[in-house]
């Protein structure tokens, strides 16, 4: 099926099967390797994107149900080299380290202050429910995301 | 050091990869010319726990839409091999006449893409004939319904069968004036790194070169050797970015090394990678411990006999994890307290379930919930404070080596100011104070205080030494080459920083290769805690030698006495004292040395002995009285793992292990029902614990430096996760003290938690 997708603000037209998901399109189809998969049941968030501005899991939906839409993954998130605050707020305050999670932990966390700017501690740890990390303990992923809160 | 950048918050120079474009793991490598035209394993696996295999047909798979070939373990001629713990127990990477866990693999199918694998494993017809599935350990211990028949029996290894001392029962407890006994079982989990496994192989020049997501290639090497039947340096293993690992990816599986035979069988690479489902039975699983134990003495609370009986299971196969009971925990049983009579048997047992491997602590987290829940049953038996209780029983502050009744040789310790400074923050007495009000009003919402203190090993396990070269290029850029690996512990950066400090080259200048073995043939890689204490500290002694080396060159081009040379380190650059003006810079240096390749200076530091980290650990949770529901509001940790090169890194280490070690003590079990089918084989099923259940951490910084190494350094990697799960299983447990419970099994579900306090009050 012919689909086409703004994917960090480049237009792509793509012929793809109808199953395939829109985590697969991303990583295979346009190579943008930065989105991870860490489960199959929708439970890790290792693949959180944004869709229209919104935080979604790419692998809940395909790439079909995309189509027409905007996408953003962390390939696009610095601009000009410069990084996105989040993207500094993890980097000043250690909230990764294998980095398997993070490219979808940082568009999760994005779209948690999207939602809701000066979140508590609490309303941070609820947020990032559903994206698993099995590295940080997430303390210094939730000191990032009430960084990146104070410094707007 | 004047101007060291040692100790310091040096942000990781790691980051904005992982931050900007991802790291490269290895199902990122699309670009590798090497993997062209790659075809695509997977393996069928079994789905019973225990059977003879009668008959594997695999005519329908071949017709699967993509299927180029398919194998059975005699199409790639495999045989049984023995395990390296046990001789008398074999198998094959692929399933010969007999399956003993769930997910064993059975066959390989090989298909021109991923998904068609998938596909083509549910046309397998497998016959088989059911034996007597052993899941209950104490069951499979005694069963003459053998897993390994040519064992003889299911244990496959025990202290007493080595010839150490076996417990003497009741007899130990003849003089106490009190004695308590527990059974606890810490549980079965999965370690659940982030990225499941995956690796790569493909033949060159009649060269295996194989891609794997591990913790350590040089043994990946070895094994991948012995599995091809080939010559070492037949072999090159590759390790991209790893997505975690925890233990869990220190050794090869079959999955991986079956793919070096696969690949020559078909003339093409290939390449395999798992899905989560298939991780969770495939990737060896942690602890799965039976302790029994009794402790006795004083009316007062002086503790003066322990005895601690292990039963590990194996799981199907006599992997790591039967090692871990008598060469870990064992030797840690004692814990921090000076006890006049221990003793420990443990007894390994193969069971039908995942084969047990090392996951973060790996022996030690169950020695330390053994003796900490111990002393917590003795304090409540005796009606005291489990602190006052710990105090009285503290091995005092050593900073010689103290010799442990059961045999083991600890560098440095301070226990009590561990302690002392943990309580501290935690506010302890206005906690209890707290406790006592809520207890009075009979709240709903109780509130418990769990305290471990905990001594742990690091750095012990062979090879206690690590190989580092460090080449300056003409250009004056350094590169670090480690044997450790690297997979979220961040040794760019610190690597970096040590080589700096002592050649004054920037760590902006300086880069840090890993985990391949063309590059870096010799590594003991990253596990056990050893990374920094081994290779961190081989990094500084070659740093040093190179500097030795430096300074001759640098004498000749200033025409000077070498004596008389000393390095800048605040700008790199070598000079006669006195006269900084003329200097000559690395890049001089390296130039001189080999306009081509520059200097390089490459050496082993080998440790003299393990480490022995230390630390003190705080839980206060609140516990709802009337659904069992657990809420973990405070941990403090004051962990002391000695010099600290980067405390931001360490405080990262500890946070993770104190997440993983809650985990356990919360929420986490792998479980299976009678039959052996595993029940939590996804992340819906798994409870894998999230930022939801977890305070923030409070950390407490204390060092006292080892004599062990040049840097005193000490491993962290593991203290999180011994230290915090005895101190939240033990906060569960005290809110309820008042009612009567004395112990919950961990998980601290809030069904087992009503449980327990229903049956207490019935
Ligand atoms: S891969 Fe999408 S939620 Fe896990
Ligand atoms: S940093 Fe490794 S999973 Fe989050």
């Amino acid at each position: 099926m012919k689909v086409s997708i703004t994917v960090n603000g480049k237009e792509h037209h793509s012929d793809v099967e109808p199953r395939t998901l829109l985590v697969h399109y991303i990583r295979e189809t346009l190579e943008l390797t930065g989105t991870n998969v860490g489960c199959d049941t929708s439970s890790c968030g290792a693949c959180t994107i944004h869709l229209n501005g919104e935080a979604v899991k790419s692998c809940t939906m395909l790439a079909v149900q995309a189509d027409g839409d905007s996408v953003t993954t962390i390939e696009g998130l610095a601009k000009d080299g410069v990084m996105h605050p989040m993207q500094t707020a993890f980097m000043e305050n250690h909230g990764l380290q294998c980095g398997y999670c993070t490219p979808g932990m940082v568009m999760a966390a994005i779209g948690l202050l999207n939602e809701n700017p000066k979140p508590t501690e609490e309303q941070v740890r609820m947020g990032l429910e559903g994206n698993l990390c099995r590295c940080t303990g997430y303390h210094n992923i939730v000191k990032s995301v009430l960084a990146a809160a104070s410094s707007k | 050091m004047a101007g060291s950048i040692l100790g310091n918050r040096v942000l990781r120079k790691e980051d904005p990869k992982f931050l900007t474009t991802g790291g490269k793991y290895i199902e990122d490598l699309n670009d590798e010319p090497m993997f062209a035209g790659a075809l695509h394993v997977t393996y069928v696996r079994s789905t019973v726990a225990h059977a003879k295999i009668i008959n594997i047909d695999l005519s329908e798979c071949k017709n699967a839409p993509g299927v180029v070939a398919v194998f059975t373990a005699s199409d790639l001629g495999l045989e049984e091999e023995a395990s390296g713990f046990n001789a008398a127990a074999k198998r094959a990477h692929l399933a010969i006449g007999k399956v003993r866990w769930v997910g064993e693999l059975v066959a390989a199918i090989v298909t021109e893409r991923p998904d068609q694998g998938e596909d083509a494993t549910e046309r397998a017809i497998i016959d088989y004939e059911t034996l007597e599935p052993l899941i209950d350990l104490e069951h499979a211990m005694t069963s003459m319904n053998l897993i390994y028949e040519e064992c003889g029996s299911n244990i496959v290894m025990g202290t007493v069968e080595m010839g150490m001392p076996d417990n003497t029962g009741d007899e130990l407890f003849k003089d106490c004036e009190v004695v308590v006994k527990g059974r606890f079982m810490n549980q079965r989990v999965a370690p659940c790194p982030l990225e499941a496994r995956g690796s790569a192989a493909t033949w060159i020049d009649g060269r295996l070169i194989q891609w794997i997501s591990t913790q350590h290639a040089q043994g990946v090497r070895n094994e991948v050797v012995k599995a091809n039947k080939i010559d070492a340096e037949k072999v090159r293993i590759i390790t991209p970015d790893v997505g975690g690992g925890f233990g869990a990816k220190i050794s090869a599986y079959s999955e991986e090394l079956l793919l070096g035979n696969i690949s020559k069988n078909v003339g093409k690479p290939v390449r395999w990678r798992e899905t989560r489902s298939e991780s969770m039975v495939g990737l060896g699983h942690g602890r799965a411990q039976l302790q029994y134990i009794t402790i006795g003495g004083t009316k007062e609370g002086r503790v003066t006999a322990y005895q601690l009986n292990a039963i590990q299971d194996s799981g199907g196969w006599v992997d790591v994890g039967t090692v871990l009971a008598p060469f870990m925990t064992r030797p840690m049983a004692q814990g921090v307290y000076d006890i006049e009579k221990m003793e420990c048997r443990t007894t390994s047992v193969v069971t039908n379930t995942t084969p047990i491997v090392a996951y973060r602590g790996a022996g030690r987290p169950e020695a330390t919930a053994a003796i900490e829940r111990a002393m917590d049953l003795f304090a409540a038996e005796i009606g005291k404070d489990p602190v006052d209780v710990r105090r009285m029983n503290l091995i005092p502050k050593f900073m010689q080596p103290y010799a442990t009744k059961i045999g083991h040789v600890y560098d440095v310790g301070d226990y009590g100011t561990a302690l002392d400074k943990a309580l501290a923050v935690a506010k302890y007495s206005e906690a209890r104070a707290e406790q006592a009000e809520r207890r009075k009003r009979g709240d709903k919402i109780q509130l418990g205080i769990g305290v471990s203190v905990y001594v742990e090993i690091t750095g012990g396990v062979d090879p206690m030494q690590e190989h580092a070269k460090v080449n300056v290029l003409p250009n004056g850029r350094a590169v670090v080459y480690t044997g450790t690996s690297p997979h979220g512990q961040g040794h760019v950066t610190s690597w970096a920083m040590i080589a700096s400090s002592e050649t004054g080259i920037s760590i902006e200048d300086i880069d840090v290769v890993w985990g391949d073995t063309d590059l870096v043939p010799s590594g003991g890689g990253t596990m056990g805690s050893r990374s920094l204490q081994h290779g961190g500290a081989a990094v500084q002694k070659v740093s040093i030698e190179l500097v030795d080396e430096a300074r001759k060159l640098a004498a000749k081009l200033l025409e000077a006495n070498e004596s008389d040379v000393v390095l800048d380190k605040n700008t790199g650059a070598f000079h006669v004292a006195g006269t900084p003006a003329i200097s000559k810079s690395w890049s001089d240096i390296a130039t001189a040395a080999d306009t081509k390749t520059g200097l390089t200076q490459e050496g082993i530091f080998v440790a003299s002995s393990a480490t022995f980290p230390f630390g003190s650990h705080v839980a206060i949770v609140e516990v709802d009285t009337e659904t069992g529901q657990v809420k973990h509001r405070r941990h403090i940790a004051c962990d002391d793992a000695g010099k600290v090169v980067n405390p931001l890194i360490l405080d990262g280490q500890i946070h993770g292990g104190i997440a993983q070690g809650t985990a356990q003590a919360l929420l986490e079990e792998f479980r299976y029902d009678q039959d052996g089918n595993p029940i939590t084989t996804n992340f819906a099923d798994y409870t894998f614990i999230s930022a939801a259940e977890l305070p923030s951490i409070e950390v407490v910084h204390m060092e006292t430096p080892t004599f062990v190494n040049p840097l005193g350094a000490k491993g962290i990697g593991e203290s999180g996760s011994i230290g915090s799960t005895p101190a939240v299983q033990s906060a569960v447990i005290d809110a309820l003290l008042h009612l009567g419970v004395r112990h919950i099994d961990m998980p601290t579900t809030p069904e087992r938690v009503w449980s327990a306090i229903a049956s207490a009050s019935a």
